[in-house]
């Protein structure tokens, strides 16, 4: 029996990852603590999980409200189910699971429980797009495209601790259903260095720029800040504009931005299938301008297992792999 | 390919029958902590705790050819709880489907073993289980394809008491008695613990034995790290339920870091955390507990 001990390893595909730089300012969990204020002020308000309170954030809402706390299990369809009959009885729920468990296997009862009735649902989901490195089981891609299809549905892709503090009382004001692409745990905090507020339906521009428009969603507009100021090192002057809301999708102000001369490139941490990308092609073709947009976005395939930086790397969501695809393109 | 590697222990007496899954298991529980230590967290308490259920899968119930995992022959072990993947590649390295070389990898990019089992990446690996509650359902089509198309092969699904939580495992339930299927035997691993914590405080799903029987299966509950209760239970299933064409499920209790006092003491968590320098403590109070049993 060989009982010597292994060498540990950096690169780990477990579940919970970090996408915060080494050093990075962060809030820690901004949903949970965002959902205890608004709670405060609106006693309708109240806390659902399928089994994962601890991974959602919804913990800290549960510790400050028990008895507004309902723990469903690890059954997502009761989940969204009873979200709405709660919903029905005028309570504001907020129900967290992973992306994938939402919108893979409770989409039915969110649809039809939920949302053809235009109920106050607000679904949190967990590890949307890339941000864990566990595989397709926890890998929710294609949620964005999956939800878009919904009628009456809100869609909000926050950056960061700022944009989701912001967001929370606004789906509880909001009156119709919503869907949260929740980031957890330690969040960065990048937008306060901005002349910024989250508005729910609103795209802000956060940075101007002559060369080059990005337009992004998620903490996809981190990287795109970030690539902004790496491209300047290359004399790239770069316009960052941020659209948190991906449905309704503010194509007025996304389009006053794309109708100039400037590169068009959407960043997105989701599949290039259905999400910020199509949104804005969608508007663009709407509108009869005839604009070129480069889409940085997940590939359309299952993605791997493996670290969650080196997943970045591969699938072209990294700063440096942002940078190069900019270079090649202009 | 002539030799059909029937079950490792078929023909042996009762003693040493016990006695080879007894030690499959500690060393699968070895290579456990291993991988775990690779990754410095993790599943490993799920790992040791269900690890006599798959070493009695594994080496007493499963027909298989190590050298051929795809032989069409095969009997079908489907691990639909995909985080118990580092119990299942232990069986796999014993079973000799893995190199034993191969489990330092685990969780490691561009590994075959990935945390969470799929089916694309490990050899012996039937489905991908990440998402719970797919084992049952996947286990009901691949029985009746089996039986369908005159395959005598059995079809073992492995799941926790989490999945039972959700009601994709409760339409299969249902599903497998309408259909009749006593080629398919599932097994609970119930930990009494979830990701949120015990499952008592998440969903109560007792009264269990209850409510597989009303379902009309073939019900056993065992001490899931007995192998001798387990090894009956599976001599029950050959005799009374497969016969009758009734599914059949084995209840296993079990005690999350079973073989290791100091894990079994620790308080119950989804995600274990084990200081640097315990491992080395792990191993050896495994070791001792085993050579203590042994001797
Ligand atoms: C459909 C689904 N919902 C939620 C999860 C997230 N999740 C992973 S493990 C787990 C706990 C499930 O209970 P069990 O398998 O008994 O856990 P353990 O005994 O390993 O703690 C949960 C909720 C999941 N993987 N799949
Ligand atoms: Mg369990």
């Amino acid at each position: 029996m060989t009982t010597t001990p292994v060498k540990a390893r950096l690169k780990t595909s477990a579940m919970i990852a970090s996408f915060a730089d080494p050093g990075q300012k962060t809030a820690p969990a901004p949903f949970g603590h965002a959902l205890v204020r608004a709670a405060e002020e609106n006693p309708a308000i109240v806390g659902l999980t399928a089994d994962l309170g601890k991974y959602t954030d919804m913990h800290i809402f549960a510790k400050a409200f028990p008895e507004r706390f309902f723990q469903m299990g690890m059954a997502e369809q009761l989940l969204l189910g009873a979200a709405a009959g709660m919903a029905q009885t005028g309570l504001v729920p907020f129900a967290s699971t992973y992306s994938v468990f939402a919108a893979r296997r409770a989409y039915d009862f969110l649809c039809l429980d939920a949302a053809e009735p235009n109920l106050n649902v607000n679904v949190v989901g967990g590890l949307p797009g890339l941000t864990t490195g566990y595989g397709p089981s926890h890998q929710a891609t294609e949620d964005m495209a999956i939800f878009r299809g919904m009628p009456n549905l809100t869609i909000v892709d926050p950056c960061d601790s700022l944009d989701i503090e912001q967001a929370v009382p606004q789906l509880a004001a909001s009156g119709g259903p919503t869907y949260l692409r929740l980031l957890r745990g330690n969040v960065p905090t990048v937008l306060d260095e901005y002349d910024y507020t989250f508005e729910l339906g609103k795209a802000k521009v956060l940075r101007g720029g002559a060369d080059v428009v990005f337009v992004s969603s998620g903490l996809m507009t981190m990287r795109a800040l970030a690539a902004a100021k790496e491209l300047a090192k290359h004399h790239v002057d770069v316009a960052v504009v941020h659209a948190p809301t991906i449905k309704p999708f503010d194509s007025e102000t996304v389009l006053r931005e794309l109708n100039t001369d400037r590169l068009a490139v959407t960043l997105e941490n989701h599949s290039v299938v259905g999400g910020l990308f199509e949104t804005v092609a969608s508007a663009v073709v709407h509108s009869g301008i005839n604009k070129r947009v480069v889409p940085i976005a997940l590939p359309d395939e299952f993605l791997h297992a493996g670290a969650l930086p080196t997943l970045h790397e591969r699938y072209g969501l990294s700063v440096a792999r942002i940078v190069e695809k900019v270079l090649g393109e202009l | 390919m002539t030799t059909t590697t029937l079950t490792a222990t078929a023909g042996t007496g009762a003693a040493e029958r016990h006695r080879m899954v007894e030690d499959f298991a500690y060393r699968m529980r070895h290579h456990a902590l291993n991988m775990g230590e690779v990754q410095g967290q993790g599943y490993v308490g799920q790992a040791l705790g269900a690890a006599d259920m798959f070493a009695a899968v594994y080496a007493d119930q499963l027909v298989y050819r190590p050298e051929d995992p795809d032989w069409d022959g095969r009997d079908r072990f489907l691990l639909s709880t995909g985080h118990y993947a580092i119990g299942h590649y232990a069986a796999l390295a014993q079973a000799g489907i893995v190199p034993i070389e191969e489990l330092e990898t685990y969780g490691s990019d561009d590994s075959r073993l990935p945390m969470s089992g799929m089916a694309t990446y490990t050899p012996g690996m039937e489905i991908s289980g990440g998402s719970l509650g797919h084992g049952l359902p996947i286990a009901i089509g691949t029985a009746l394809g089996l039986r369908h198309q005159g395959s005598t092969s059995r079809v073992i699904n492995f799941m926790s008491d989490g999945e039972l939580d959700e009601g994709s495992t409760w339409e299969a339930a249902m599903g497998a008695h309408h259909h009749g299927l006593g080629n398919l035997t599932v097994l609970v691993d119930i930990n009494a613990l979830q990701a949120d914590g015990k499952t008592d405080t998440v969903l109560r799903t007792e009264p269990v034995a209850d409510k597989w029987a009303a379902n009309g299966w073939h019900v056993q509950r065992v001490d899931g790290n007995d192998v001798g209760q387990l090894l009956a239970a599976f001599d029950a299933v050959a005799k009374e339920a497969e016969p009758d064409a009734r599914p059949s499920v084995i209840l296993c209790d079990t005690r999350v870091g079973r073989g290791v006092p100091l894990l079994e003491e620790r308080e119950k968590a989804h995600f274990m955390r084990i200081d640097e320098h315990e491992w080395k403590i792990c191993r050896e109070q495994l070791t001792a507990g085993h050579e203590g049993a042994t001797k």
